[in-house]
């Protein structure tokens, strides 16, 4: 309490002055003006990208192949392609491990034991890990070392998978957090096994807020550039990888950063072209979210 | 909730567990196979510090250490004679970076944060919130895109007429501004909103304005949660690739001239794993001994956010 009350008594000898009055008007005011800006910002960066954009946006270029000769000819079938097996590779990684992972947790993880206390500050740490380090992971021991996947898709997805699954992991807790435990005791009472429970009453209950989490996680995958350069993904590829295991692969932001880097401006336009179809996938993926939670978000 | 979760797991369980029925085995196998996935987590880090580790020391038996880290010439892919090892540069050039960020990101993040939880009704809440997540949202090469295709020739050279290289710090630090500002409000918003309102009508009761209830009772309030939002944001703006990549350019530069081409940690291993360069080459070990440094810093940083985390959940729990 003596926080407030130190400033507080002197605001009783200022209270009334025209200034204190001005400045009850004029400071909600520049916060506004902070909201608006950020506002503002995603609205000229959303119109510059359309403007830019959008001409290019045509069948051929959903379906053509990148050229870095003739730019009129180019298309983005090979980075689209890569990036929904990336994202789909990427999803049968992280929902079983990520869920699994977020079950223990909050069901069977004693907090005494030391190493409970070490996976939960490791996750918390892994979050905040940059994705390029993800990306040196990838290559060390994905593409190279250990597992010497070469540089192909699944190598990709699972360096992404690694990288977002903090996120499938930090959501879902919560989501099995707000299964109230009147629930569990119930199925108990009746007999159910620990197992039984989770399974036939929490994970159902929580699975919403679970499948929010997932698409967070991919929505975030999506657009994640750098440990794909680390890890290899070609700038340029002719054509679509054949399986997970052999081929070299593309995504639609290593495609993009290849067009934005290219000096000239109809190369440029096509980069605009390919975020628009980027963002219009996060689009969908985000209005996927919001339905799940309020489809089916459940009432305890 | 927390507590009855485990006596509900912890206390009548023993008893039936302890003869081993099939169906018990059944239940340990399963609480098993769970734990092994929550040990991928701890493999992750375990594979990173090792990938990270095992080259820098490669790295380190070529090149001397104070060379690494005292040196200010960072040129590791020159010919010759003008090959130089020094990091400085590069840590100066991130730092730099991230200082335009937090420059642009905490007066209006901060502003934001203090505007959603103070001032916002609740529909200027529900509309101004998922903008900011929208914009949370905006994968970083797009990001990379706008800096150099809008704010460099539009607002830079256009609107404000400044004399910038097409690659400079001032548009890929506005950039980065950009990519953290909603981190630092909806963390910051959730700081506010956790101070107890019996401070602010305390403050009220004793006369006090709205804007000296805020800045001066709940801002110094969730003062620890508001640092830990910032070092955040700038563990988020350090450990950045593409924007830097793109926008940024590609010289490791000592000064500190916003005008010029400026490079950080994560675009130089970037630009490098790009390149045509040997594997086990000392030019490829540099991505691993600036990976290392790169890793040490953000750990380091989110420490201390984790520190001041706690600090301020214990005051109002």
């Amino acid at each position: 309490m003596s926080v407030a009350e130190a400033p507080a008594a002197r605001a009783v000898v200022r209270g009334s002055s025209s200034g204190a009055r001005l400045r009850e008007i004029l400071f909600p005011a520049a916060l506004l003006l902070c909201i608006g800006f950020a506002m503002l910002t995603l609205v000229v960066l959303l119109v510059d990208v359309a403007v830019d954009g959008i001409p290019v946006l045509s069948g051929e270029f959903l379906t053509g192949f990148p050229s870095q000769i003739f730019p009129e000819r180019s298309g983005i079938q090979s980075a689209l392609v890569g990036t929904l097996l990336l994202m789909a590779v990427c999803a049968v990684f992280i929902v079983p491990v990520g869920t699994a992972t977020a079950i223990y947790l909050e069901e069977y993880a004693d907090n005494n034991r030391w190493w409970n206390r070490l996976i939960e500050v490791n996750i918390q740490n892994l979050a905040a890990v940059p994705s390029i380090v993800y990306g040196i992971l990838g290559l060390a021991f994905l593409v190279r070392g250990p597992l010497e996947l070469g540089r192909v898709v699944l190598a990709g997805a699972l360096t992404l998978g690694l990288l977002v699954l903090p996120v499938v992991i930090i959501v879902g807790r919560e989501a099995i957090r707000a299964v109230p435990s009147s629930i569990r005791e119930g199925s108990m009472a009746l007999g159910a096994t620990q197992w039984q429970t989770i399974w036939k009453q929490v994970l159902p209950g929580a699975l919403p807020g679970i499948a929010t989490g997932v698409i967070l996680a991919l929505s975030r995958a999506i657009g994640e550039t750098a440990p794909l350069i680390v890890v290899g993904a070609a700038s340029f590829a002719r054509f679509n990888p054949n399986d997970l295991t052999s081929d070299p692969f593309s995504a639609l932001p290593i495609q993009i950063l290849a067009w934005v880097q290219d000096p000239q401006d109809e190369f440029r336009a096509l980069a605009a072209g390919a975020i628009l179809v980027l963002l219009f996938l996060l689009l969908l993926m985000n209005a996927g979210a919001i339905y799940l939670r309020n489809r089916f978000e459940q009432k305890w | 909730m927390e507590a009855s979760s485990t006596t509900a797991a912890g206390g009548p369980r023993p008893n039936l567990t302890r003869g081993r029925t099939p169906r018990s085995v059944g239940e340990q196998v399963i609480k098993a196979l769970l734990f092994v996935a929550a040990l991928i987590s701890i493999a992750t880090t375990v594979g990173i510090v090792v990938s990270l580790a095992a080259e820098t020391i490669e790295f380190f038996s070529q090149v001397g250490i104070f060379e690494y880290l005292l040196g200010t010439k960072w040129t590791p892919l020159a010919g010759g004679d003008q090959k130089s090892f020094g990091v400085l540069p590069l840590i100066s050039g991130t730092l730099y970076l991230t200082a335009l960020g937090l420059i642009v990101a905490v007066p209006l993040g901060l502003g934001s944060a203090i505007y959603l939880a103070e001032y916002a009704s609740p529909r200027a809440r529900r509309i101004i919130k998922p903008v900011l997540e929208l914009l949370a949202g905006i994968p970083t090469i797009v990001l990379g895109y706008f800096a150099l295709t809008f704010i460099t020739p539009v607002v830079l050279q256009g609107i404000f007429g400044i004399e910038v290289l097409i690659f400079n710090a001032l548009s890929a630090g506005l950039a980065l501004g950009v990519l953290i500002l909603p981190v630092v409000a909806t963390l910051a918003d959730d700081a506010l909103r956790s101070v107890p309102s019996s401070l602010r009508e305390g403050a009220f009761g004793l006369g006090a304005s709205k804007p000296q209830v805020v800045l001066r009772v709940v801002f110094p309030a969730a003062l620890s949660g508001i640092v830990a939002a910032l070092v955040l944001a700038a563990s988020r703006a350090i450990g950045e690739t593409v924007i830097v990549l793109v926008a940024g350019g590609a010289s490791a530069n000592l000064g500190i001239d916003p005008r010029e081409s400026f490079q950080n940690m994560a675009a130089f291993i970037a630009q490098t794993a790009r390149g045509d360069i040997a594997a086990q080459s000392v030019e490829f070990l540099t991505i691993f001994a600036v990976g290392t440094t790169l890793f040490v810093m953000t750990l380091i940083l989110n420490a201390i956010s984790i520190r001041f985390v706690r600090r301020f959940q214990q005051v109002y729990e």
